[in-house]
């Protein structure tokens, strides 16, 4: 998982990671039975601003739209996708960055949506499975999955997709090795992953130059 | 009524082929919806309050700190004062607030006391298990004792395998919206049709109130048959705040109560004359299904070969662990390993390779003609005779290479089914059914076995499933019961749909109905083809009426009349090639030969990755999968899946597939294959593995410590 970067400047709604920890940290020695007033109570004796703990209006922007959001900042952006956006394609599962199942990619890098805060990726490019295909027309790598048959009950593959893409434009002819050390970390408990390393094979050679050119903006 | 029967195979335009799943774009796209993605408006989010210890007894409980809370709209106590809790993470209350983060706030606010009581929470030594054991009657046939006397070879060994869980990805949980006194269950479940009964009852309702729905589930392996009791909890509080609830376990709990498969250990002492004949089998087994005991059922102990003479008892063990569910393949995967591995020890020491043992063998199996073609076709393609050496004899430099090999066999009788076919005046096709697809592809074969019987495109076949009561009932997704039931049922609709469309358009073809058939999109005349209607044009002639018809698949029905649509029983080898490491222990998978056997086969592509899958399921309970529990505590040590693990891309080697299809096995009909392949891996790996190091590791799953412990003979069940 790519570590987030410390925003060098600060915007009126951006929050620092020191920030944000000198008020989790008042929760965590506190007292375990406590919730988000200790956070209220917290003083703001570093003053580094400190978002929240309540509500803060913040803009997203996920596959090319601007969205207003108003969201605590706790919450990540996986959940923020999923409850407030309602882009669901990305999936919970571990919720602690292991399985992959909620990858999508930040300025054209994977990343694990779950382990990420929203405030996070203000102003950061925001792609999501559902932003792959165009209109009816599924994304090479897309439908090489399809054809595959790289998905059973599903759950894994709009994280599996974006890694894959991730992958491709980074490895735009990778060898199997290649495959099977780059995506091995999505993790899938129907066993789809003999029709993943076809559909990347596949979608290797099958790719167009202006698809290529699309990924490498993000590299 | 209809011979109902498959298309001859030189006749068959869809069936067999190598559709795409339907539901591929929608599952790469992000659009399928499935359970844990459905938003509705004023939704509620509901958390548990878990028992943090295996064993006690509720004494206090203060829930006013969480209904104060801002946001909290409802809290449940389940089990409050006086309440004995057998597992931790069970539920003891629970909070619905505005969002997740809220209501897990208000679960940290709640109190509980608890008089903690002793507990047992691993079995795999029965000598510290005290009064919480439970025999079982010995049972016994033949003569063992005096066969194991006549005996030229004896070999004893003890064999483990322990608890697993399924781990699904999406975690089981509902969405539940009362609205006067009906409740639609937006549940994620592999039940669609007999999930309405199981609300109604507790809540006191009539089961004609209750709405199933599910468009998508995020898997289930067994585990999803039941409304559960977090369920029926998400819909008391939907009911007491009059708005839907959300419900999704957290991982750890997802992992511990939401389904296990039972364990299974056992000593076993086996016997067989100089030419490889097994005569005699002996075994103590044991192991637990939670608090109830059981462990995995010894029926199937011996597993697939029943030697002539045995002995065999079993003890299940109470544990105060999450209770375990049906999980892929009940039992089979266990007794599988521990049969193969006793035979493949007993065949080292006579020193004969395993694959001739098996062949000598094979009497003593149910289907000996179709393992001994299997095995010589996974012979083949694993270049096995080539391969192979005995045991410990490869021993140049510190990575070992090994062979092993296990086979299977499995029921997959289609289950009862009730088909709703309607063909309207326009032409449009759909089949209903209150099935679900899980993921093996059940809404495609449905889609494929109407597109066959009408001659028409599979895409224009419409596929309505995931509905109660609004679709007619089909049985759960278990025992490989689906594909044989819904390809019964649909194709038994269409077939009657079709002979009362004939009938319509008999006249105006000049023609019997009987001299017509379907093909190509038209309705034409068999002997003179060039008088035809289109499909179109045919289903005009049903005016303004739709035509509308049920086939139903009745399970235990043996009637002549059924046709030879399905059947029951499969076999289906397995041969592992491992590569381990002998100076840090680790296993790897070079290659893996499936062969299997389903009868006739619906879609080539799809039954190809039901046992790709179930390989890649094998190696991660061979290699990783296994509930660790601290005895101490009473706890789940690896609630979490960077430390419950499954492999992944990297970790599967070479996997090849053939599916067996001669014209024997595909006059048999549609048979059950989701189960079936998942059985045998662990079985061939673990052999593949001794026959690497000249030992055996004794208890799956072969990590790099029991290696290890194995190699300085500190092996073992305990290593």
């Amino acid at each position: 998982m790519p570590k987030p970067k410390e925003p060098e400047a600060k915007g009126a709604h951006e929050v620092s990671r020191r920030g944000f920890l000198t008020g989790a940290g008042a929760v965590i020695s506190s007292s375990l039975v406590a919730g988000t007033e200790a956070l209220r109570a917290a003083p703001e004796s570093s003053g580094t601003p400190v978002a929240g703990p309540g509500k803060v209006d913040i803009t997203l922007k996920v596959n090319g739209a601007e969205r207003a959001v108003a969201l605590e900042p706790r919450i990540t952006l996986l959940d923020a996708l999923r409850f407030e956006l309602d882009l669901t394609g990305a999936k919970k599962v571990c919720d602690r960055g292991t399985c992959g199942a909620c990858t999508v990619t930040i300025d054209g890098k994977p990343a694990y949506a779950c382990s990420i805060l929203a405030i996070q990726v203000q102003g950061k490019d925001v792609r999501t499975v559902e932003g792959l295909a165009q209109g009816e027309r599924l994304h090479p790598i897309q439908q090489a999955f399809v054809d595959n048959d790289a998905q059973q009950c599903g759950y894994c593959t709009p994280g599996f997709v974006m890694a894959c893409k991730a992958f491709l434009d980074k490895n735009p002819n990778p060898t199997l090795d290649q495959v099977r050390t780059g995506l091995g970390g999505n993790l899938c408990r129907c066993g789809t992953y003999v029709g993943v390393a076809r559909a990347v094979l596949q979608s290797s050679e099958s790719r167009t130059g202006s698809l290529v050119g699309e990924g490498r903006n993000h590299a | 009524m209809p011979e109902y029967r498959w298309p001859d195979r030189n006749e068959r335009q869809v069936l067999g082929k190598r559709v795409s799943r339907l539901d591929g774009p929608d599952k790469v796209t992000g659009k399928a919806k499935y359970t844990s993605d459905v938003k509705l408006a004023g939704t509620l989010h509901a958390k548990f309050l878990r028992c943090p210890h295996a064993h006690a007894r509720v004494t206090r409980i203060d829930t006013s700190a969480a209904e104060s809370l801002p946001g909290v709209k409802a809290v449940r106590v389940i089990q409050g004062p006086g309440k004995e809790v057998q597992w931790s993470l069970d539920d003891i209350a629970v909070v619905a607030a505005v969002d997740e983060a809220t209501a897990e706030d208000g679960v940290r606010r709640i109190v509980v006391e608890y008089e903690v009581l002793p507990h047992l929470v691993n079995e795999d030594d029965p000598g510290n298990a005290g009064d919480r054991t439970k025999p079982a009657s010995e049972q016994v046939k033949g003569d063992p004792d005096q066969a194991f006397q006549d005996a030229d070879a004896v070999v004893e060994g003890e064999y483990g395998i322990p608890v697993i869980t399924h781990c699904c990805l999406e975690p089981h949980g509902q969405v539940i919206d009362w609205s006067g006194d009906s409740l639609t269950a937006y549940q994620s479940t592999q039940n669609i049709s007999g999930m309405a009964n199981q609300f109604a009852q507790p809540l006191e309702i009539p089961a004609a109130n209750v709405s199933i729905v599910q468009d998508h589930v995020g898997g289930g392996y067994g585990s999803k048959f039941g409304a559960d009791s977090w369920g029926l909890e998400t819909a008391r509080l939907s009911r007491e705040t009059g708005r839907p609830v959300r419900n999704f376990l957290e991982r750890d709990a997802e992992l511990f109560v939401a389904g296990v498969r039972p364990s299974g250990f056992a000593r076993i002492k086996v016997g067989a004359r100089k030419d490889g004949s097994l005569t005699a089998w002996e075994a103590e087994s044991w192991g637990t299904s939670g608090l109830s005991g059981g462990g995995t059922s010894m029926q199937v102990l011996p597993y697939v070969i029943n030697p002539p003479n045995l002995r065999k008892k079993h003890t299940g063990i109470a544990t105060n662990t999450g209770p375990a569910r049906a999980w892929r393949a009940p039992n089979h995967p266990q007794t599988c390993w521990l049969t193969f591995a006793a035979l493949d020890d007993l065949a080292a020491k006579l020193e004969m390779d395993p694959l001739d043992f098996y062949l000598k063998n094979l009497n003593l199996t149910e289907r000996p003609d179709l393992y001994r073609k299997q095995l010589h076709r996974a012979e083949e393609l694993m270049g096995w005779r080539r391969k192979w050496r005995p045991r410990g004899q490869e021993t140049a430099g510190p990575v070992r290479r090994g062979l092993g090999l296990a086979f299977h066999t499995w029921g997959g009788r289609g289950h009862n089914s009730t088909a709703r076919l309607v063909i309207d005046p326009d032409g449009s096709v759909s089949v209903s059914l209150g099935t679900q697809d899980i993921g093996t592809g059940t809404t495609t074969v449905i889609a494929m076995v109407a597109a066959e019987t009408f001659g028409l495109p599979v895409n224009s076949i419409k596929v309505n499933t995931g509905r109660s009561p609004d679709y007619p009932r089909s049985g759960p997704s278990g025992g490989s019961t689906t594909v044989g039931g819904v390809c019964a049922s649909t194709r038994r609709a269409c077939q009657l749909a079709l002979e009362e469309l004939f009938e319509k358009v008999a006249p105006r073809l000049g023609a019997e109905p009987s001299e017509l058939e379907a093909a190509s999109g038209r309705i034409r005349v068999k002997a003179k083809p060039f008088r035809s209607l289109s499909w179109k044009q045919a289903a005009a002639r049903l005016g303004v009426t739709p035509l509308e018809v049920t086939g139903r698949n009745i399970s235990a029905s043996r009637r002549a009349s059924d046709g030879k649509l399905i059947d029951s029983g499969v076999g289906g080898v397995q041969m592992a090639e491992v590569q381990v490491d002998t100076e840090t222990g680790v296993v790897r998978m070079k290659k893996f030969v499936a062969i299997q056997d389903c009868g006739l086969i619906v879609n080539e592509k799809l039954a190809e990755s039901q046992v790709y899958g179930s390989l890649i399921m094998g190696i991660s309970s061979a290699l990783t999968e296994e509930r660790i529990m601290d005895e101490r505590t009473g706890s789940l040590l690896n609630g979490e899946m960077e430390f419950y693990k499954l492999a992944g891309l990297g970790d599967i080697g070479e996997l090849v597939v053939e599916m067996w299809k001669d014209a024997e096995q595909d006059a048999r009909g549609v048979i059950g294959l989701g189960e079936p392949p998942v059985i045998a891996p662990v079985g061939a790996i673990g052999n593949a593995v001794a026959n690497a190091l000249g030992v055996r590791v004794p208890r799956a799953p072969f990590i790099p410590r029991r290696v290890l412990a194995a190699l300085q003979e500190k092996g073992g069940l305990y290593a």
